[in-house]
């Protein structure tokens, strides 16, 4: 089968119903260039899943299989069994996609067992910080103070409330072979990425940070500057690491001289209301500091 | 109205390509070649839509499914793509 496939087309259809400016479009058409036409795909639910298959169309040119939110590292888990008993595993990659509500929340579990259990997958989290799908509800993902439907700004609020969950670095506690960050705005640095976890034999997991301009609230044509930007404050540090020894850790682009987050802050809607609170600045540029001395930059 | 197959297997790869997702365009990106240096390729990495072509005269805008997002013209380093508004 892999064999009739022609190379040379995009792995990711146009067509598909993803928002102008949608920065999912542009992960996955970078990750799946790079894993080739001898890929298959497990998907949670989420926006890329809705954007992409309104039945009967499919902007994947790969197999690709959707289960329910929360599975598909188990089913990702499943196909690679049934690849091995039928003598066919070698060349193919198995990867599974999940938003970042289908990793950090409700796939989570299956996520950890997949891991736990070693099967030679490839997990890669597409991060744009909310339920974008059901309408921009709050997630473990979600930044200090960004103001989503479910955790609004308000007198009373200054939007979400909780840090960030450090997914990435949970990951690398399962004791798995390689673990990285990558971003949108750093093509190479992405692909070098897939590139590495696909040689890698074992689970990986890779968190890949995509800006949504509906989610977010900013102009459509922005969506790369600000995940630019996101590297360049230290709000998202791209790093990789090979086993689960934190010493060992490689930061893969490092700014010469960092920006102030409020660049970063300034950018989207979701964050509009802290601008006249220099002391929540103040504390989230603090946050921000502290992670970046504890990547070592 | 498509036959629902068995599982709801579609075992057509690709074919979201029957939409073309042009009509959604306001703005139009338009490449100045004498600007463009036809090599960095920036616009077709950053373009979510697949809507740019890689080609040996450089790149190529595939204008029945760009929706003008505009993302190609705010990052090229050589300011070679310009967005106009779109006309019936």
């Amino acid at each position: 089968m892999a064999e009739q496939c022609d190379v040379t087309k995009e792995m990711f259809a146009s067509g598909h119903r993803g928002c102008a400016g949608c920065g999912e479009g542009i992960a996955v058409r970078q990750v799946l260039n790079e894993a080739g036409p001898n890929t298959i795909v497990a998907e949670v639910t989420g926006c890329l899943e809705v954007m992409t298959t309104g039945y009967p169309e499919s902007a994947w040119e790969i197999p690709w299989i959707h289960a329910a939110f929360e599975n598909a590292s188990s089913v990702a888990s499943g196909i690679e069994a049934a690849l091995i008993a039928k003598g066919k595993r070698k060349g193919v990659n198995v990867l599974a996609f999940g938003g970042d509500g289908g990793t950090f929340d409700i796939g989570f579990q299956a996520l950890s067992g997949m891991l736990e259990r070693g099967h030679n997958i490839k997990y890669v989290c597409f991060d744009n910080e909310a339920y974008m799908n059901t309408g921009i509800q709050r997630c473990s993902s979600t930044p200090y103070g960004a103001s989503t439907t479910t955790s609004p700004s308000g007198t009373c609020s200054i939007g979400e409330s909780r840090p960030k969950k450090p997914i990435a670095a949970i990951c690398v506690a399962h004791d798995i072979p390689y673990t990285a960050t990558a971003s949108i705005a750093h093509p190479k640095d992405l692909r070098k990425k897939v590139r590495t976890a696909l040689d890698v034999e074992g689970p990986c997991f890779l968190h890949v940070f995509v800006p949504c301009p509906t989610g977010w609230g900013y102009a459509s044509e922005r969506t790369v500057e600000i995940a630019k930007l996101a590297v360049q404050t230290g709000v998202f540090v791209l790093w990789e690491l090979e086993g689960n020894d934190f010493a060992n850790i490689k930061v893969t682009k490092k700014p010469k001289e960092r920006k102030p987050v409020i660049e970063y802050l300034k950018t989207q809607r979701r964050f509009k209301h802290l601008l006249d609170k220099p002391e929540e600045i103040e504390k989230i540029q603090s946050e921000v500091d502290e992670k970046c001395e504890r990547y070592g930059f | 109205m498509a036959k629902v197959t068995v599982g709801a297997v579609n075992p057509d790869p690709g074919s979201s390509r029957n939409y073309e997702t042009g009509s959604w365009r306001t703005l139009k990106p338009v490449i100045d070649f004498e600007k463009c240096t036809k090599k960095c390729f920036f616009c077709y990495d950053f373009c979510p839509d697949s809507a740019v072509e890689k080609t040996d005269d450089g790149p190529k805008i595939i204008y029945a499914y760009c929706k003008g997002c505009g993302i190609c013209a705010y990052e090229c380093p050589k300011e070679a793509i310009e967005l106009v508004p779109e006309e019936k």
